[in-house]
């Protein structure tokens, strides 16, 4: 099929004048070169306008309230106060019980896969976590709504309160949407992430590592604990990084199950709120101008914590696998 | 366990870590394995002909459907794929072939970022851009959302694909005469073709099923309305609003569209895979290209 196209440049067909051939090939190569660059640059248009258009969207909030934004925790659309520390709160708190959870469950689950399992498990395996970690946010938070919130109410909660009821934590009435039950289906949307990055990581060790530890004695344990995981120790890191900025960023499953009540309390089985999940439920709502900015400069705040955190997590893992 | 000799200790030491390891993987898949389960059999005693194919009713009328929301889906993720389809393989095609330019690192480090964006601060992008100045909410801009949220995949898929091309078959189209663009367009995109079709389709799983740059762009609606212009139905949006209200029927129709999300997302990234296995057995023969 291709063959013509490689012997036209050495014998071009009887009849064409290779002038017209040489300048329909430069019309083209211009055309071509014009498409590459404007696409590029409306890439970059738009980008920018994204970062501009929320600091923008945000400049009203930003000159009433200025940095106190940030630790205010009056939330009130009535009398145009507003604070970000209820949100800011339950976002990190959701995120870091279900980074916690997840790293475990993840990181332990991966050595499974890339060095115990066989190799036909590790690779099924492997392709259900991958499946399931593209199922979409929304079934997660229906799952929660319906299932998880009442487990969490009539089982975890009560069984928590019971062996672990003198902490702070576990103290107080237990309501179904609060949030250990946000943080519990968060972690079950990042462990995928962090057992697929972890298990690439760990598949990228050099054989021959493993094959001298085992050589001078170690059993597979040791072989995977002191010599495999310590050398792509950062990468970890790193994936842990990235699914945690994906739990912050993470808008309807955790606004399904986590209350929205912007209250600041040690109780994991109250009710809470997250930048995303205010956002998500107030948007379309803020009858101000003030009140829309503010809720613009919360969407600001979170894109600027979830690029940091995101950005420093994929530099990590890059360093070992690319 | 302290009156067993130390190398039998080490022994069932690592025995107890590979099982608990192993618990733990499985465990993982089970749980994800029965939540999904549990999806499918409340998933599938909702679907029937009236769901697919009629539109919503008041809730306590029987026989309400999603087709409006199914339809409005198909709509929104189109317009967003034909934005983001040609922009994404061009700037990924331009990272590629010019890697060297300082440009490139710079396109490079945006795609990035922008990949790590989340999907809410896309949407008030999409809100302060498309649904502000207009006075309205429409589908447009929730194509828009989307076609920036698919963008940064597809330049990556396209980048990477076009960079295991063997470098041998760029020189020898070099080496014949080819002009530049003449290499890119019919030896490096052909036979990137299987890599840039699994981005593609990928790009289309993330965005089918996200909700949240929804609430404010597409909004949602009751009706029929197949104009980009005006707020669209969508059925992520739907089973929101369904499960979030206390109507039992509502909730029966919020589990039949979750699960019409899934076999959606589950056969693209099937197919998106297997894109790239029957790209990988025709490079065979394609040795010739």
């Amino acid at each position: 099929m291709t063959e013509q196209t490689i012997a036209s440049p050495v014998a071009p067909p009887p009849g064409a004048r290779p002038s017209s051939l040489l300048r329909g090939e430069r019309i083209t190569s211009k055309i071509f070169v014009a498409a590459l660059q404007s696409s590029c640059g409306l890439f970059l248009l738009i980008v920018a306008g994204l970062a501009a258009e929320l600091v923008w969207g945000a400049r009203l909030s930003l000159k009433t309230f200025g940095i106190g934004f940030l630790w205010s925790s009056h939330w009130n659309p009535v009398t145009e106060q507003f604070g970000a520390a209820p949100f800011i709160y339950g976002t990190v708190v959701t995120s870091l019980i279900a980074l916690v959870l997840a790293a475990i469950v993840g990181i332990l689950a991966a050595i499974y896969l890339a060095e115990f399992a066989p190799r036909w498990v590790g690779t099924y395996l492997g392709l259900l976590i991958e499946l399931l970690a593209a199922v979409p946010s929304i079934v997660y938070g229906l799952w929660g709504l319906f299932v998880l919130a009442p487990i969490v109410a009539n089982w975890i909660g009560p069984a928590l309160q019971k062996t672990l009821g003198f902490l702070p934590f576990f103290k107080g009435p237990i309501y179904g949407v609060n949030v250990l039950t946000a943080s519990l289906i968060l972690t079950l949307m990042i462990v995928p992430t962090i057992t697929a990055i972890t298990r690439d990581l760990i598949a990228a060790v050099p054989m021959r590592n493993r094959e001298a530890a085992l050589a001078l004695g170690a059993t597979p344990w040791e072989t995977a604990a002191k010599v495999v995981l310590p050398a792509v120790r950062r990468g970890i890191i790193g994936a842990c990084l990235l699914a945690f900025g994906r739990a912050l960023g993470e808008t309807i499953a955790t606004t399904m199950v986590i209350g929205n009540r912007p209250v600041i309390s040690a109780s994991l089985f109250a009710p809470g709120y997250t930048v995303a999940s205010v956002i998500a439920n107030e948007f379309t709502e803020a009858t101000s101008d003030l009140y829309l900015s503010a809720l613009i400069e919360l969407g600001l705040i979170l894109l600027v914590v979830s690029l940091i955190v995101i950005g420093i997590g994929r530099l990590m893992v890059r360093l070992f696998v690319r | 366990m302290s009156a067993l000799p130390i190398a039998q200790q080490r022994k069932l030491t690592s025995v107890l870590w590979t099982v608990i390891c192993g618990v733990f993987a499985t465990g993982v898949a089970i749980v994800l394995l029965l939540i999904m389960g549990y999806i499918i059999r409340e998933g599938y005693s909702a679907i029937s002909l009236s769901f697919l194919t009629r539109l919503p009713r008041p809730t306590g009328i029987s026989g309400g459907g999603v087709a409006n929301g199914i339809v409005g889906t198909l709509i929104i993720v189109g317009i967003a794929a034909l934005m983001a389809f040609p922009v994404g393989v061009l700037v990924g095609t331009y990272l590629a072939v010019y890697s060297h330019k300082r440009v490139a690192q710079l396109l490079s480090f945006v795609a990035d970022a922008l990949a790590g964006v989340p999907s809410i601060a896309v949407g008030i992008y999409a809100y302060t851009l498309l649904v502000e100045p207009f006075r309205h909410f429409s589908a447009f801009s929730a194509s828009f959302a989307f076609a920036v949220l698919m963008v940064p995949l597809v330049i990556r898929a396209t980048e990477g694909a076009i960079a295991l091309v063997p470098r041998e078959l760029r020189e020898a189209a070099t080496a014949l005469g080819a002009p530049e663009s003449r290499v890119v367009l019919k030896i490096l995109l052909v036979a990137a073709r299987p890599g840039i079709i699994t981005g593609l389709l990928l790009s289309l799983a993330r965005v089918t099923g996200e909700t949240a740059p929804l609430l404010f762009t597409a909004f949602g609606s009751q009706y029929w309305e197949l104009s980009p212009g005006q707020p669209m139905a969508e059925l992520s949006l739907q089973i929101f609003t369904y499960a979030i209200s206390p109507y039992a029927d509502w909730h029966a129709q919020a589990w039949g569209g979750a699960l019409l999300l899934i076999v959606a997302v589950f056969v693209l990234s099937v197919l998106a895979r297997l894109s790239i296995l029957l790209g990988r057995d025709g490079r065979g023969d394609g040795g010739t290209v």
